[in-house]
């Protein structure tokens, strides 16, 4: 069994395999369902008879919770399965539990794995039920960038150009971060001008070098000159082990060199906003005023996280039910 | 027995020939090569017309695999020798990383004896450098060569300490044995699962770079160079590695050096879709490090091509892609891959037979490689325009890991001979009474 023969279009395995039409169709959805959002009935029928799966296999509170609520709010029957739970024993393969899923035949399978490539693994697997890839190891995290996206189109609202011809700079642990590889993929796909700051031994050189998301990236080792001009500053948490993975000498040395204040925005980006996916490491990303002032869009991120997941699984879950008719 | 092979275009490299002759063998040796034999009253047990094929040195691979002793469901000593004589294949090496690991002379026996019992091709067991091949203390080198291993590697990991290489290499000297290295420095490499590049950085998988094999290369031909011994460098994979080793030649220094058909034949491509039949180490490279890999054979830098087949279970490839283990089989798809790089034009069809035959057989000072009278009757008849596809009901092997499954194949071995005995004619093994 290969996972060469998928059909991307039936699943969100990453921002890869999107057209422009294809982004711009979920971020109107997302939209939509943004207001339902904010109505004091926020539920509706879209889904109802259908079944969510969630597996996280990976700890992750927010990003399940968030499909959680948008299954809820769909009227999706949602089922959650995590690792610590009951549901998927620790001695099971991704195989098994490929099994376990195909058996319970559900619409749509949320997951979430340390893996790069569980999603894809799953997708070629399961026959009747619609993939999307809640992050999978270093590899991509679509949902994350498109709530990053519809952050900005509401913020961006009555810019000409909306949310196209940006100037974005991404900072942080480039290397291991699937936040990053979505982000990167969705803004080339817009025609934005990308940056990518942070220490040169977490940015690969690789993945400037050779062009290997088809656009040119620029690199920057210092965060002030990363910065500079910039409309849109996306913070990467930066996880706690990489020093002892040699990656840096110390976060101490990470956040004197790399962590962004007001003041340096001011200084050098007056008009950016400021983005996160969280959860923040205060002090070390981003200072904890930086993080409250009116420039972050932290909060609002979580917003849009709902409506996005929203706008994945109703276009994803009315697609698999049509073929499952056929 | 008596087999007389008549029309086939003999080529034997190791007398630069290429020419369409009758060849018959008797007592287990080549007694004669000639344009027309005529046998007289007394008639040869078995006559093989071979009009239109080659008749070849038997094809020898120096880095095999076979499972045994301690993971039988991968594969046996008996199904990798069947896989290797359809191959056309009639001696194997075979890699000591079995379970106990062969640094004792009862694991090579035990591998000889079931390599008899087997009886199709001959199987030639590598022992171990060091105890367990943990890197920590030398294996007993000498005892180990008097059971019947012909060369030593502790292949899947380099050994570390450059003290221990050094000793193992001024040890080997003593008695002409090679040292086969799998050049990796794991702490470059850790975690690794495909080649380092824009496309592992694009998958999001951790790679494994070329400095990782480059740098243990250069230690490992620094040391053949002080010690004298012979350093062979398995499955080599990248560009830099290669000019290392055309130094090292030119500068006198005792190394050679193998390649595999698929790293030869693929690049890092075939891991899209993060595909685990494509995982092995080294990993598959960028086409110019392919393409470097190429000259280098083409230029004599590069001895040997030998298959690295390494069996592997289903359940450990349908995996997630950083849990799935390395590897592919190689036996039954060496030669028609090689052929292809004869048909392109890429390399000459005697170089083709060398590093396959008589380069192998020089590197390990095996017997075979060579069709000249008098010389053992290991042979290898090649039918080079059969066309078939390396389906599973192909498969010798008791594992079907390979990225080349379904792919369709041009040229087969079409008879395989041992010690002047048929063990392999037309797809039906002949397994000795
Ligand atoms: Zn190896």
């Amino acid at each position: 069994m290969t996972n060469t023969d998928i059909d991307y279009s039936r699943h969100l395995l990453g921002i890869e395999h999107l057209s422009r039409e294809e982004l711009y169709n979920y971020l109107d959805n997302a939209t939509h369902f943004l207001e339902v959002s904010e109505r004091d009935l926020k539920k509706v029928p879209a889904l109802r008879g259908k079944t969510v799966v969630n597996l996280f296999l990976e700890p992750s509170t927010r990003t399940r919770t968030s499909f959680e609520i948008a299954g809820k709010r769909l009227s999706a029957d949602t089922i959650n399965m995590t690792a610590s739970g009951s549901s998927v024993s620790k001695g099971e393969t991704l195989l098994d539990t490929a099994r376990t899923i195909a058996a319970m035949n559900p619409d749509v399978l949320v997951i979430r794995h340390r893996a790069s490539g569980a999603a894809h693994f799953l997708a070629s697997r399961l026959e009747n039920t619609a993939v999307i890839n809640a992050g999978d190891g270093m590899h991509e995290h679509p949902t994350q960038a498109l709530l990053d996206l519809l952050t900005l189109r509401q913020h961006f609202k009555d810019r000409s150009g909306g949310i196209e011809g940006l100037r974005v700079a991404i900072v942080g642990d480039i290397r291991h971060s699937r936040v990053a590889r979505s982000n990167i993929m969705a803004h080339l796909l817009l025609g934005n001008k990308v940056r990518l700051v942070g220490p040169s031994t977490l940015i690969p050189d690789l993945l400037v070098k050779e062009n290997c998301f088809g656009e040119p990236l620029q690199v920057f080792y210092r965060l002030e000159e990363g910065i500079e001009g910039c409309d849109v500053i996306m913070l990467l948490r930066m996880q706690l082990e990489r020093s002892a993975g040699g990656f840096i000498p110390s976060l101490e040395e990470y956040a004197r060199e790399y962590c962004l204040t007001s003041k340096i925005v001011e200084r050098y980006a007056g008009d950016a906003v400021v983005m996160h996916p969280g959860p923040i490491n205060r002090g070390i990303e981003i200072s904890g005023e930086l993080a409250d002032s009116p420039r972050s869009l932290i909060e609002k991120q979580v917003t849009s996280g709902v409506a996005v997941r929203m706008a994945v699984l109703f276009k994803l879950a009315t697609a698999s039910g049509e073929e499952k008719r056929e | 027995m008596r087999i007389l092979i008549k029309n086939g275009l003999v080529i034997d490299p190791s007398r630069q020939m290429e020419e369409k002759l009758d060849l018959l063998i008797e007592a287990g040796v080549v007694k004669e090569v000639s344009a027309s034999i005529n046998v007289g009253p007394s008639s040869p047990d078995q006559v093989i017309d071979a009009s239109g094929q080659w008749v070849v040195p038997g094809l020898i691979d120096l880095h095999v695999h076979l499972r045994e002793p301690g993971q039988e469901w991968k594969e046996t000593v008996a199904s990798g020798a069947a896989a290797a004589v359809m191959g056309g294949f009639t001696a194997v090496c075979c890699m000591p990383n079995t379970d106990p690991v062969n640094d004792s002379a009862e694991v090579t026996e035990f591998i000889l004896e079931r390599a008899d019992t087997a009886g199709l091709c001959r199987v030639y067991p590598i022992g171990a450098v060091t105890m367990g091949s943990k890197g920590e203390r030398l294996a007993p080198l000498s005892e180990l060569k008097k059971a019947g291993c012909v060369a030593f590697s502790d292949d899947g990991q380099p050994v570390y300490n450059p003290e221990i290489m050094r000793r193992a290499l001024e040890w080997v000297r003593m008695f002409n044995a090679p040292i086969s290295c799998h050049e990796e420095d794991k702490h470059l490499s850790r975690g690794g699962a495909m080649n380092e590049s824009s496309l592992s950085e694009r998958m999001g998988l951790i790679g494994m770079p070329k400095v990782a094999e480059d740098v243990m290369i250069a230690r490992d031909i620094e040391l053949a160079r002080v010690t004298g011994g012979h350093v062979h460098i398995c499955h080599i994979s990248s560009a830099r590695g290669v000019e290392l080793v055309r130094r090292a030649k030119n500068d006198g220094i005792n190394v050679t050096a193998e390649v595999t058909p698929h790293h030869l034949v693929l690049t890092e491509e075939a891991v899209e879709g993060y595909d685990t039949n494509a995982k092995m180490s080294p990993p598959l490279r960028e086409e110019e490090e392919r393409l470097a890999l190429i000259e280098g054979l083409s230029d004599g830098t590069i001895d040997v091509v030998a298959s690295d087949h390494a069996p592997h279970e289903a359940a450990s490839k349908e995996v997630e892609f950083s849990e799935a283990a390395y590897g592919i089989l190689g036996l039954q798809t060496s030669l028609p891959l090689l052929l292809d790089f004869v048909d392109s034009g890429t390399i000459s069809r005697l170089r083709m037979i060398e590093v396959l035959s008589t380069a192998p057989a020089k590197v390990f000072n095996l017997k075979g490689g060579s069709l000249k009278e008098g010389k053992v009757a290991d042979l290898t008849i090649i039918d080079p325009q059969v066309e078939w596809i390396f389906s599973p009901e192909t498969v010798k092997s008791l594992s079907f890991n390979s990225p080349f499954i379904g792919r369709r194949m041009k040229g087969a071995a079409r008879a395989t001979i041992v010690d002047g005995r048929l063990v392999m004619l037309d797809g039906q093994l002949i397994r000795s009474a």
